[in-house]
């Protein structure tokens, strides 16, 4: 009996470990920043480098923190959807321009529509690493305290935003 | 055939220097510092590579933020900690022995015992039943000996 049952429960280990390992996402890392005070930077705006942006600006706001690029061709995709969401005035949208160069970084936005409140530039990538940046696009949920609520890893989907984003935000802007 | 091999690695090498990286060091023990720091930690995009492997872009930009802090005379440890606070302890090869990484540290000794206790198992009812087989065998050649005598 034993002779027939011992293989195949090795097949059923192999088989749940084999389903396990295919619905892994080793490129989804998750942050220890999670529930942490958002990194501080102090970052020329993208539209007015004179000016600047820090995290503390943004306290008593909920705000999403888009790390984006021009090179970047997963951000392309993000795009309209970017677009879509803010258009409802959910929350404010900060967009991080990582390691890009601010002319492309601003005809990409006169081109494809801008749906950043205000986007600031992180020109050799400092700022990403603060974040704990390692792929583009990133998107961070920012709460009224300053502290960080999610990160979102990859590009944003139109499923994501009805699903996990609209509703963390209405629950952090109800918080005080 | 041999020529061009010779003038393709020519070529190569040229490719190869280019990707190098000056670094000047205050003494020994920061390059030291250095080359241990940047082959302990990963490279987040190319995830199998250390940061000294790599030519990625944010593995350079890593390589430099290591390089800045040791000169800013931060010791390994701070560095460390600094990159596991912005990435997790996946950004170290070498991650600390918490119960988070349990698994990881102790999976392969468990799969080991398990391995060699069925190994054990295995060799012992072989040779229990080899035994048996052959005193069966044996009684019966006696038996036929036995009745051959008679």
């Amino acid at each position: 009996m034993l002779k027939y049952i011992l293989p195949l429960l090795l097949f059923i280990v192999l088989a749940v470990f084999l389903a396990l390992g295919l619905n892994l996402h080793p490129n989804e890392i998750p942050s220890p920043l999670i529930d942490k005070p958002a990194p501080a930077f102090s970052a020329p705006k993208l539209q007015a480098p004179t000016e600047k942006l820090s995290p503390t600006d943004l306290k008593g706001k909920v705000w999403l923190f888009n790390v984006w690029a021009s090179w970047c061709t997963s951000c392309r995709s993000e795009h309209p959807v970017l677009n879509q969401l803010a258009l409802q005035k959910a929350a404010i949208i900060v967009g991080l321009n990582y390691k890009d160069d601010p002319e492309a970084a601003k005809g990409w936005l006169a081109q494809l529509g801008n749906p950043y409140d205000v986007s600031i530039m992180d020109q050799d990538g400092r700022i990403g690493i603060d974040w704990g940046v390692y792929g583009v696009p990133e998107t961070f949920v920012v709460d009224k305290r300053g502290v960080i609520r999610y990160k979102h890893t990859g590009p944003v989907t139109p499923e994501d935003v009805q699903q996990t984003f609209l509703p963390l935000i209405a629950k952090l802007q109800a918080e005080n | 055939m041999k020529r061009l091999s010779i003038i393709l690695l020519l070529v190569l090498s040229g490719i190869a220097c280019a990707g190098v990286e000056y670094r000047e060091f205050a003494n020994p023990e920061q390059q030291e510092a250095y080359e241990n720091l940047t082959s302990e930690l990963r490279c987040l995009v190319c995830q199998n590579q250390t940061i000294a492997d790599s030519n990625a872009e944010l593995a350079a930009d890593l390589r430099r933020q290591v390089y800045e802090m040791l000169q800013q005379g931060k010791s390994k440890q701070d560095i460390a900690q600094f990159m596991t606070d912005r990435y997790g302890d996946f950004v170290l090869y070498n991650p600390p022995f918490k119960l988070k990484t349990g698994l990881l540290w102790i999976g392969p000794v468990v799969f080991l015992l398990i391995g060699l206790i069925a190994v054990f198992l295995f060799a012992r009812r072989k040779k229990t039943a080899a035994t048996v087989e052959m005193t069966a065998e044996k009684q019966q050649k006696i038996r036929s000996l036995l009745e051959k005598g008679d």
